[in-house]
């Protein structure tokens, strides 16, 4: 499970996380949504220590993460265990879709090259890209790109997943090939998922749980049809009207 | 391939036309006309010759002193004008003459029989020996045995002409000091150059004897354009006067340089007889044994670019990233360095290396080379790869972080691959900049392709056809060089749909 507290940070003069405090326990799938700018990215990229902060404490089953700066032997362990896809994908152009999903088990956890492919072509099919392993990036599509950036994070053992607005750089036609790929993910798996999102129907459909964040602060948390029916605060009325419309 | 014959054949004509033109330039009325119009007497010298021909004075810089610079004024003064020296390099003193850049040439211009063939010499104004220095452990006592050693001389220098023919190595210099500071160091076994210089800068030197037996004796004289012969008339008259009335003479004496041979001065009044001292040499031509020479020049620079190439590679990546990765230290120390090397010239740092640290170290001519130019463009290739190594998009280090890579496996599986690809035009171009900067380590006596270029240009009294050669050749070798990045840029590049070329 991962247990936030006190969590705050600012770049400069300008916050951006005021205190959070926040669970999300094993297995379970917690949507972020929010404006531009309310911290929702920053917040998630803390979790896998992308991001430093200025007060507070993550746990991540078991792994503490403190202000201080990290040593190498933690982040390790909590990499392992915690994978991150995001907005823009961030595939590595130089390889293969293949070397693309074996790069980190081959480096990191020292499996085989026959190991990691094995397991790397069994995820390729899982995504449905069985077919496109010896295929450069530049040669996919954008929902292709984010299925392998998907595949490629599963590659690692996980128990949890961010993901960073995985479908928001792809052409409204493409969304719906990686939210089925997440749809299945979430069904066949029992990852503890965290996803932040503009797609307020996908987060209600896949999410347990929902926090709104406004300026540095979740400002309501609850299962996703409560949010969506009776919405408390000011920004998720505003929000979920703007949305709706 | 069609456009690069087509500019090849333009270089050529362009050429062409500026050598023919600086050729029409001297067939005009004599210049004794002009020189009397003018009121003033313009002499070439170069100042870097130093003490005692033509100099700036210590005491009043601007002003310059020297014996040549008292025996000037005396025959403009003669010739009832003023003297102004111009700055010439030494070894283009000729070309300058013939390009007008002057009236005259008066700095220790040896009288042989390829400059007398070239343009019109004077009468004799100065007697010199050719002196060999040797080492003062040595026994030798004449060229005769130093035979396969190295002997050093400067560059178109008239010990330069006596030396070419015999079985031994010649290792040219362009200053008067540093060939002295080799023999003491044990980089050479003799220099051989004119009395005037081997007294001032060799013969008193703790790890140095002179041979007493001279090994040639020839003149000094003024030099002058083909056809200004009125010019020449006035100026021999000039010198015989100041030879007959002892005021040069007394001007050699002031400058402690009058000896017994100068007495050969009136012996050789009469300048245009052969009655030259030296042995006559021929001219040479562009024969087969010059190619072969001009290869090998060529293959010396080759050899110096891709040696310190390969110092300046590993040494640039390994700076660029310890100035992005490195910490603070690591910042501080790769700062300094590309600072350090990029904003002093490279000829100096070739000085330091090869003449400063002699004392410590004793480097061979070429390993210097290459140690020298890799150092210095090791700062460069630093910068390339820092500035590429930037150009990878972040979210490349993120995504490698968050699959667990380390720092150093994020660089060399991630970052690295990615950021030759943006580094590999200007690597080439580095490369290639090299290979034609590499010509400056003449001055530390290597001889590469633009060395071997000015000595033949001297040799065949030309330098159209050399030139020609010399640029050939550079073309030859990095031409290929860039279609071979080009190429293996594609490929880096593992695009199947790369933009079209």
């Amino acid at each position: 499970m991962i247990r936030i507290r006190g969590l705050s940070k600012s770049f400069g003069a300008h916050g951006v996380l005021h205190g959070i405090d926040a669970d999300v326990e094993a297995g379970t799938i917690v949507a972020i949504v929010g404006p531009s700018g309310c911290g929702k990215s920053t917040l998630l990229r803390c979790v896998n220590a992308l991001e430093s902060f200025d007060a507070g404490t993550i746990e991540v089953n078991g792994i503490a993460l403190t202000p201080s700066a990290s040593d190498a032997a933690t982040l390790q362990r909590l990499r392992a265990a915690v994978g991150m896809v995001f907005q823009e994908f961030h595939l590595f152009p130089h390889l293969t879709v293949l070397e693309n999903l074996t790069l980190a088990p081959r480096i990191v956890l020292k499996r085989s090259e026959a190991q990691a492919t094995e397991r790397a072509l069994e995820l390729l099919k899982q995504v449905g890209l069985g077919d496109r392993a010896a295929a450069y990036p530049a040669q996919l599509s954008g929902g292709q790109k984010q299925r392998v950036a998907i595949a490629r994070a599963l590659a690692q053992p996980l128990e949890v997943l961010l993901l960073d607005e995985p479908t928001s750089a792809l052409d409204p036609e493409m969304r719906e090939e990686v939210r089925d790929v997440l749809r299945s993910i979430a069904a066949e798996s029992k990852l503890t998922m965290i996803l932040v999102t503009h797609e307020m129907r996908f987060a209600t459909e896949l999410a347990h749980e929902l926090w709104v964040m406004d300026a540095g602060k979740i400002v309501e948390r609850g299962a996703p049809k409560e949010i969506l029916g009776s919405p408390k605060s000011d920004v998720a009325k505003e929000f979920f009207g703007r949305r709706s419309e | 391939m069609k456009s690069v014959l087509a500019l090849v054949v333009l270089v050529a004509l362009v050429t062409l036309v500026l050598a023919t033109g600086a050729r029409a330039r001297i067939a005009h009325a004599d210049t004794l006309v002009d020189v009397r119009a003018r009121g003033e007497l313009r002499l070439a010298a170069d100042i870097q010759g130093g003490e005692p021909y033509v100099y700036e004075d210590e005491k009043t810089p601007g002003k310059l002193v020297g014996f040549e610079v008292d025996i000037a004024d005396a025959i403009a003064k003669r010739l009832g004008v003023r003297a102004k020296f111009v700055q010439v390099d030494w070894s283009n003193l000729v070309p300058s003459l013939e390009r007008s850049d002057c009236d005259v040439i008066l700095n220790g211009l040896e009288a042989t029989p390829d400059r007398r063939e070239r343009i019109l010499l004077s009468r004799a104004y100065f007697v010199y020996q050719e002196i060999l220095a040797v080492p003062k452990a040595s026994a030798a006592t004449s060229l005769d045995d130093l035979r396969g050693k190295r002997v050093g001389t400067l560059n178109q220098s008239y010990a330069f002409l006596l030396l070419r023919d015999r079985p031994l190595e010649t290792v040219l210099y362009e200053g008067v000091q540093e060939p002295y500071a080799d023999l003491e160091s044990g980089r050479l076994d003799g220099v051989l150059l004119e009395s005037i210089i081997a007294n001032r800068y060799g013969c008193g030197l703790a790890k140095v004897r002179c041979v007493e037996r001279e090994v040639a004796r020839g003149t000094y004289v003024v030099g002058l354009r083909k056809g200004d012969d009125a010019l020449k008339r006035a100026i021999d008259d000039a010198i015989g006067a100041m030879i007959a009335d002892g005021e040069l003479r007394a001007i050699l004496e002031r400058w402690k340089l009058w000896d017994a041979i100068q007495r050969d001065l009136t012996s050789v009044a009469a300048p245009d007889a052969s009655a030259s001292p030296e042995p006559p040499i021929a001219p040479r031509t562009l024969d087969r044994a010059q190619i072969v020479l001009f290869l090998e020049g060529a293959l010396v620079t080759l050899g110096l670019t891709c040696g310190a190439f390969a110092i300046a590679m590993p040494l640039g990546l390994l700076l660029a990233i310890a100035r992005l990765y490195g910490g603070a230290i690591g910042r501080v120390v790769a700062a300094t360095y590309v600072e350090v090397f990029r904003g002093t010239p490279v000829l100096l740092q070739l000085y330091i290396l090869y003449y400063g640290l002699a004392p410590f170290i004793r480097l061979g001519p070429m390993s210097a080379a290459i140690l020298g130019l890799g150092l210095n463009y090791a700062a460069y290739e630093a910068e390339v790869h820092r500035g590429a190594l930037l150009a990878v998009p972040r979210g490349q280090a993120e995504a490698a972080s968050a699959l667990g890579l380390t720092r150093a496996q994020t660089l060399r599986h991630v970052l690295l691959p990615q950021s030759f690809r943006h580094a590999l035009p200007a690597v080439t171009n580095d490369f290639v900049a090299l290979l034609k900067d590499s010509s400056l380590v003449s001055v530390i006596t290597v001889v590469e392709l633009t060395k071997r270029m000015t000595i033949a240009a001297v040799e065949v009294r030309g330098w159209f056809v050399p030139g020609l050669l010399c640029a050939a050749l550079y073309f030859v070798m990095s031409f290929p060089l860039a279609r071979l990045s080009r190429r293996l840029e594609k490929r880096l590049h593992r695009d199947p749909n790369p933009r079209p070329l």
